[in-house]
């Protein structure tokens, strides 16, 4: 017994200081502090998924000779915490920080983690992009902290050719005429359903999370950022919009892998799809769903899911610098540029009248052409009051509850009720 | 033989004049290097504890004293975290989670274990080598690949157990729906990680029994069965009762298994069926900015049901080694 501890004991000390001689080994880099004014050598750039940053950022190091590190994150689940890490110990975080809606607010609630750029940035450029989303980059005590990239407008995938073995519509635009309104949308789907036998969207927390950005008033939070998850309108009617769906849901929640596997399997026809989603829809459904799939519109009109700013963080050496190449990143050229490599909606005015923008279609998409149809919906956008701790109440406490209802775990009732009590722990800050 | 040696007389050849000083700082050496070098050989060690296991605890007991945000404020409030911790549902919840799946891997995995331990100590056993490595190959996966291909597995649609299960007429279960299924699955991957790596440890202790024991119950006329229980068993206690401790930590710091099997939420399940409590300590520590403290007092709680379990385990070896 003792032997063993022993053993394991050294074990362990040997492993610590493996890990020891990796952790210095890994600050090293950061030990480099500049001399005033000194042009800096490097700056770093953090995103998330797909921003579609990099041949932008050869074309910065072309122009200004400063080598851009660009750090990608594959998911924001990862990317968060490592964000978090990065604030809480004053190390590591990138010169230029991509924040996502969903996340931003939570930053913003302790706003001196971040540099203001309203000094750091020309001062025209405030009229350039879509009022609300640059309002929204904005901390409570007034700082600039983000410049706006992209804006996740909806918009509806679906399969031609299952709607047309169901017998219904298969041109972009008469789809979008089968629904006007929701209630549109949930007929479309019994009918698909009773010809098929088959569902017809992926899921009902797919659908709540269109609902939800529709209604153009607060969420889960007021104004004041109290938590109002019982008691909003705009949350009720996501609520019973989707739950109503039911019937015609796949049950496969976003992400999941059934979600993933079901494109292949062709488990549901529709789904809805921002700008950023086309990518993983083609990704999933593989080469040999090639053109078999389409956009129309969302039902409901407009709508928003994610999008994101650029910040940078108060502990880059460069604040300067930082805040230009973000300036730049996110000018009109760069955002027809990243749309065309990846898809993130712009968000500045000027490329969304683009002609190369208004012009581009998506040949995975039937030759859709996205940039029309995108850019079209990003005017009907209702900007929301999202809260502190938004994502934690959409993630924690509305869509598990909502599933627990749509796998038959709890009904309707008791659904709600596990909802309204988790949003309450949830939404604390 | 001491006694000579200190009055030994002195060498007859006269020393060069800055000899003694010299031996004298030689001896100054040798007691300094007798007294202090075990210290320098073993504080790399401490040192390393103290980096990496001291002040970590320490650090994380202090914060849950506080209501600690992440990246913001932190305010001292003495054991609120900790009263809060007794009367919350969900901290119970993934108390009960946790115990539920130790349970359904520790039981099944340590008697798998031992039987696969006893059967590769078998001397007509051919290949041995070859069967006591691939036996351990599953523990050399990473974490992440298991539970991410088990996850598939364990599919409601497409999974391969659905499929199997569907082919005897059994209806397609969705395994994270409910806490029994979702707690089978996780235990599962446990089961296969670790089953070989515990069998070794076993096989280890049983081939430390000494031979003879089994020669005379041989000739004394005792079967391989009544060997087993009567020799084997009871001298293999002290191995069985190391296995049980590791296991029992490993079980009550599970996090990766029910979090990938959750497709990363960290609240395991739609009503949290399957959340570990290495889970809500991350999701009250880390993944929520805002209650880093309240998360720190679970991992401090944690860490007490931790000694605790290993303390009843410690008991009890005591009293049946008496």
């Amino acid at each position: 017994m003792s032997l063993t501890t022993r053993r394991s004991r050294m074990a362990a000390a040997t492993l610590a200081a493996i890990t020891a001689i990796g952790g210095l080994a890994a600050c090293g880099n950061d030990d480099d502090t500049p001399a005033e004014g000194e042009k800096p050598e490097k700056l770093v750039v953090d995103t998330f998924g797909e921003f579609g940053y990099d041949e932008l950022v050869k074309q910065y190091e072309q122009q200004t000779g400063i080598k851009v590190e660009l750090r990608k994150t594959a998911q924001l689940g990862e990317y968060r915490p490592k964000l978090v890490r990065y604030l809480a110990t004053g190390k590591g975080a990138a010169d230029v920080t991509a924040l996502e809606e969903g996340i931003l607010n939570e930053f913003k609630a302790n706003p001196r983690n971040w540099a203001d750029l309203t000094p750091l940035v020309s001062s025209e450029i405030a009229d350039d992009y879509l009022p609300w989303k640059w309002e929204l980059g904005k901390a409570p005590d007034g700082r600039l902290i983000g410049v706006p990239t992209d804006v996740g407008s909806l918009a509806v995938c679906y399969r031609k050719d299952l709607f047309e073995a169901a017998g219904l519509p298969t041109e972009r635009d008469a789809v979008s005429a089968l629904w006007p309104d929701w209630n549109g949308f949930h007929q479309a789907g019994q009918k698909y359903k009773q010809a098929t036998g088959k569902a017809f969207v992926d899921s009902i927390t797919a659908v709540s999370n269109g609902v939800l950005f529709q209604q153009g008033s607060d969420l889960f939070y007021d104004k004041e950022n109290n938590i109002i998850a019982d008691t909003s309108p705009a949350v009720k009617a996501a609520w019973d919009t989707a739950t109503s769906m039911v019937d015609i849901s796949a049950k496969a929640s976003t992400w999941s892998p059934e979600w993933s596997g079901g494109f292949k399997q062709g488990t549901f026809a529709a789904t809805f799809c921002p700008s950023w989603m086309l990518g993983i829809v083609a990704d999933n459904s593989g080469e040999a769903n090639k053109g078999k799939w389409d956009v129309a519109a969302v039902p409901g009109g407009g709508g928003n899911w994610g999008g994101s700013w650029l910040a940078v963080p108060e502990q880059s050496k460069y604040p300067e610098e930082a805040a230009k190449l973000a300036e730049f990143l996110t000018n009109a050229t760069s955002q027809v540029e990243a749309f065309k490599a990846k898809g993130p909606l712009p968000t500045n005015l000027e490329a969304l009248k683009n002609e190369a923008f208004l012009s581009y279609t998506n040949e995975y998409f039937s030759n859709a052409p996205t940039g029309k149809i995108f850019g079209e919906s990003v005017a009907k956008i209702q900007p929301v009051h999202l809260g502190p701790k938004h994502q934690a109440v959409k993630e924690n406490a509305f869509e598990p509850a909502m599933r627990a209802f749509e796998n038959g775990q709890a009904s309707k009732d008791a659904a709600w009720e596990q909802f309204t009590n988790d949003a309450k722990t949830q939404g604390v800050f | 033989m001491s006694l000579s040696a200190t009055t030994a007389p002195p060498s007859p050849a006269a020393p060069p004049p800055d000899a003694p000083s010299h031996r004298r700082r030689g001896y100054l050496f040798n007691r300094l290097d007798l007294k202090y070098s075990p210290y320098l050989y073993i504080a790399p060690f401490f040192l390393i504890f103290g980096a990496f296991g001291l002040y970590p605890m320490l650090r994380t007991a202090w914060m849950s004293l506080h209501d600690w945000d992440m990246i913001g404020e932190h305010t001292f409030i003495g054991f609120d975290n900790y009263t809060a911790l007794i009367k919350d549902d969900y901290f119970w919840n993934a108390l009960v989670n946790t115990f539920g799946i130790f349970a359904l891997s520790t039981i099944p995995q340590l008697l798998m274990a031992l039987f696969l331990a006893n059967l590769l100590n078998q001397t007509l056993l051919r290949a041995k080598t070859f069967f006591r490595m691939a036996i351990f190959v599953p523990n050399v996966v990473s974490v992440a690949a298991v539970a991410i291909v088990f996850g598939m597995l364990f599919q409601r649609d497409f999974g391969l157990f659905n499929w199997l299960l569907g082919l005897v007429g059994v209806d397609q279960i969705d395994w994270r729906a409910q806490e029994w299924s979702s707690w089978t699955a996780i235990a599962t991957m446990v089961n296969w990680r670790w089953t070989g790596y515990n069998t070794l440890i076993l096989l280890a202790g049983m081939q430390a029994i000494p031979k003879d024991l089994y020669e005379a119950a041989a000739i004394d006329g005792a079967s391989p069965w009544r060997q087993f229980w009567q020799i084997t068993l009871p001298m293999l206690k002290p191995t069985f009762i190391f296995v049980v401790i590791l296991s029992t930590i490993g079980g009550m710091q599970l996090f990766t298994e029910p979090l990938l099997f959750g497709n990363g939420s960290i609240i395991g399940g739609n009503q949290r069926e399957y959340q570990t409590l290495a889970m809500y300590m991350y999701e009250k520590g880390i993944y929520n900015l805002s209650t880093a403290g309240y998360g720190a007092a679970v991992a401090w709680a944690i860490f007490m049901i931790i000694v605790f379990v290993s303390l009843i385990n410690f008991v009890l070896v005591r009293r049946a080694s008496k």
